[in-house]
Formats: C-alpha cells, sequence, structure tokens
C-alpha cells in the first residue's frame, strides 16, 4: 500500500509491478510513478513533454 | 552477456518486452535516462556498460533517444534502433527525404519556413483541404487539418505566435480521402511481422486518441511498401504509418522507431514482444537456433 501524492488516497501497488511502471490513481485519476518497490511509493508521474512519443 | 534495457517510463509495452525477455532467461540491466551519468569527454568507464552485448531503447523522448543511443554507438555499443534510424523517424521532414529517396510513395509534402510561403503553398500547390503536422511530434498531436485559407492562417499564427521552435519549419500535407482508417505495419529486420487498420469516427487515427484496431490483411502491396519504408530510414524495429488513397494506392505516412502495441497483439494474434526481444537479441548473437545462448 501507498498513498496518492495528490489526494492521499491509499493505492495497492500490484505485486508484479517494476519501478517506472505508470499506475492511475483510483481517487483522483492522476497518473503515478512506481518510484520504489519496498517498500512501496509513488510519485505524480511527469507531465508529457513535447518530444514524447513513438 | 546481458541486453541494456532503455526506459524510464514503464508503459503496457515495457513490461511486455521485460517479461519476453524473462521468459528468454536473458540477464537485463534496466537503465533509466533520467538517472544516467555518461562521460562524452572520453569513450572509457561506466564498468556497468562492459557485459552489455545490445541495447534495446524505448526511451519515450525523441531528444533522450537520439542522443543517449548516439553516445552509446560512440563507445562501439550495438542499438536498437540505431541513432541514424532515431532521428531520421523523429522527424518528419527527414522521414519524408529518406521517403523519396527510396521511392516509396507518400502524399504529397511541402515544407516551408515562413507562414506567408505556407499560404503561397497551399494557395497555389497543395490546395485544401490541407494538414500540418509538427515535424516533431506523435499521437497526433497538433496534427491540424486545413479546410480552407481561414483555418491556415489561423493555426499559422498560432504556430508562429504560440509554437517553439521546432514549428518554425512547416510541414504540409494533401488531405488524403482515407476509408475511416488508416494502417499500421509492424516491420522488425526485414520482415512485415503484422498489421492493423486503426478505425476513427475522426480524421485522425491515432489509437492514443481513441482510434479501434483491427487485423489488417498482409497484402502483396502493404508488404512491399511498408518494408521499403523501414529499409530507407535505416531498418530495425519499427512501425509504418499508411494511408489507402482512393487513386493513389497506399502511401506512407510515418515510421515510428519507438512504437506502441498493446492494443495490436490481440487484433493481430502476433506476440510482438516476443518478435521485437528475438530481433535484439538476434543482434547480439544471444539468439541462436531458436534459443537464448
Ligand atoms: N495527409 C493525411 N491525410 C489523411 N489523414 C492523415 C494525413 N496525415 C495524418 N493523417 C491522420 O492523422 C494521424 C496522425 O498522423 P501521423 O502523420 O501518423 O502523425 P503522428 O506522428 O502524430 O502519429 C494518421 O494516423 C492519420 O489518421
Ligand atoms: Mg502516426
Ligand atoms: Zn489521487
Amino acid at each position: 500500500m501507498s498513498n496518492c501524492p495528490t489526494c492521499e488516497i491509499a493505492i495497492a501497488v500490484p505485486a508484479d509491478a517494476v519501478e517506472g511502471e505508470i499506475l492511475a490513481c483510483t481517487g483522483c485519476d492522476a497518473e503515478l510513478e512506481v518510484i520504489q518497490l519496498d517498500p512501496p511509493s509513488l510519485c505524480l508521474a511527469p507531465e508529457m513533454d513535447e518530444d514524447w512519443g513513438e | 552477456m546481458r541486453i541494456a534495457f532503455l526506459a524510464s517510463r514503464v508503459r503496457a509495452e515495457e513490461k511486455l518486452l521485460l517479461e519476453a525477455y524473462a521468459a528468454r532467461g536473458v540477464d537485463v540491466l534496466r537503465v533509466d535516462p533520467r538517472r544516467i551519468d555518461l562521460r562524452v569527454d572520453s569513450l572509457r568507464g561506466g564498468a556497468e556498460w562492459d557485459d552489455v552485448a545490445v541495447v534495446h531503447d524505448r526511451s519515450i523522448s525523441f531528444a533522450t533517444s537520439a542522443h543517449l543511443v548516439e553516445a552509446l554507438e560512440s563507445r562501439g555499443m550495438n542499438c536498437v534502433n540505431t541513432s541514424r534510424v532515431i532521428r531520421t523517424c523523429g522527424d518528419k521532414m527527414r522521414t519524408s527525404l529518406a521517403l523519396a529517396r527510396a521511392a516509396v510513395p507518400q502524399p504529397h509534402t511541402r515544407v516551408a519556413f515562413s507562414p506567408e510561403q505556407a499560404l503561397e503553398i497551399l494557395e497555389h500547390e497543395l490546395g485544401y483541404p490541407a494538414v500540418i503536422k509538427p515535424t516533431v511530434g506523435s499521437w497526433g498531436r497538433m496534427v491540424a487539418r486545413l479546410n480552407d485559407r481561414d483555418a491556415a492562417e489561423a493555426v499559422l499564427e498560432d504556430r508562429a505566435v504560440l509554437g517553439n521552435w521546432t514549428h518554425r519549419t512547416i510541414y504540409l500535407q494533401q488531405l488524403v480521402d482515407k476509408p475511416g482508417r488508416d494502417i499500421r505495419a509492424f516491420v522488425i529486420g526485414e520482415q512485415v511481422i503484422a498489421a492493423i487498420h486503426r478505425h476513427s469516427e475522426h480524421w485522425v487515427t491515432n489509437t492514443a486518441r481513441g482510434a479501434t484496431t483491427s487485423n489488417c490483411s498482409l497484402s502483396l502491396d502493404l508488404v512491399e511498401i511498408a518494408s521499403a519504408a523501414a529499409k530507407a530510414v535505416g531498418g530495425g524495429i519499427l512501425a509504418v504509418d499508411l494511408v489507402e488513397d482512393p487513386q493513389q494506392g497506399l502511401l506512407v505516412l510515418e515510421v515510428n522507431h519507438g512504437m506502441e502495441f498493446r492494443n495490436s497483439i490481440e487484433a493481430t494474434g502476433v506476440d510482438i514482444a516476443a518478435e521485437m526481444a528475438d530481433f535484439v537479441l538476434a543482434q547480439a548473437g544471444m539468439l541462436v537456433g531458436g534459443g537464448v545462448r
């Protein structure tokens, strides 16, 4: 479990999560990045940049 | 021997790729470009790279990809895709030129370096409706349809005033009257491994914009044009976007060097991540006779 840095709701980080993975907050829909696994820690994912893409 | 996997944002695609490598028993060094410290005043140092046989780049940022891969190549590392391919595919004008050199069919396309000249081209060469695109951009972002002179003036002024420096190169294209869908062909090495149709009510049919996908059968024409397009930009692991023009047939819009494919696996029944992983391993001689060495 970890908390959303925006709305503070508790979020279950899936067991198969990896560092860098993006999760959607169930409370506020924010994009969260898994920055640490043990113990799980989340931060707000970076905003999309102009040169991001495929 | 191991492979280096470059990724900051781990999307569904990166998870599938990491799973594919794990299933093959491959030792993967995960590298987050945001935390990398790479010497560029010397081509030595950085012991963690010593036993890396091949680099699989999945960076989401074009600038990061192009620079980081070039820096690694200068140390003699084998990277998929290569920095030359990334630079070509990340810039729509360079892509058009590469396609033109290889005589791969594409829509009528022009480049202007001032809004005034862009209007001249629209009025006298391309006509309306036309399409304007940023040279660097993806997911259908800022791809705009210019129905008439008024729309063109408005968009051109907006980009000149509010756009960044990359918008100084104005990339203009004939609007192709496509049948409510486009085609994306996945090309790995020499081979077209799968293709999808992307359907949308909107004329911009990126899945990032909500388009739905269905399988597209691999016609001889499609295979020929998609593989020629991939070869034209330098080859590797690529996704070629095409449209069907009622008169001119298949035309290539762009080639993507960092493709997303999560919505294409079920539609095509092809394990795209597995095909990608096997190709990367083969580049390092790590795949022999269907198994990992
Ligand atoms: N010249 C065009 N005629 C018709 N549709 C186009 C044209 N250019 C782009 N599109 C539509 O817009 C989408 C995005 O364009 P594309 O060139 O692939 O840029 P992006 O890099 O943003 O994906 C295409 O998939 C297609 O549906
Ligand atoms: Mg595209
Ligand atoms: Zn939240």
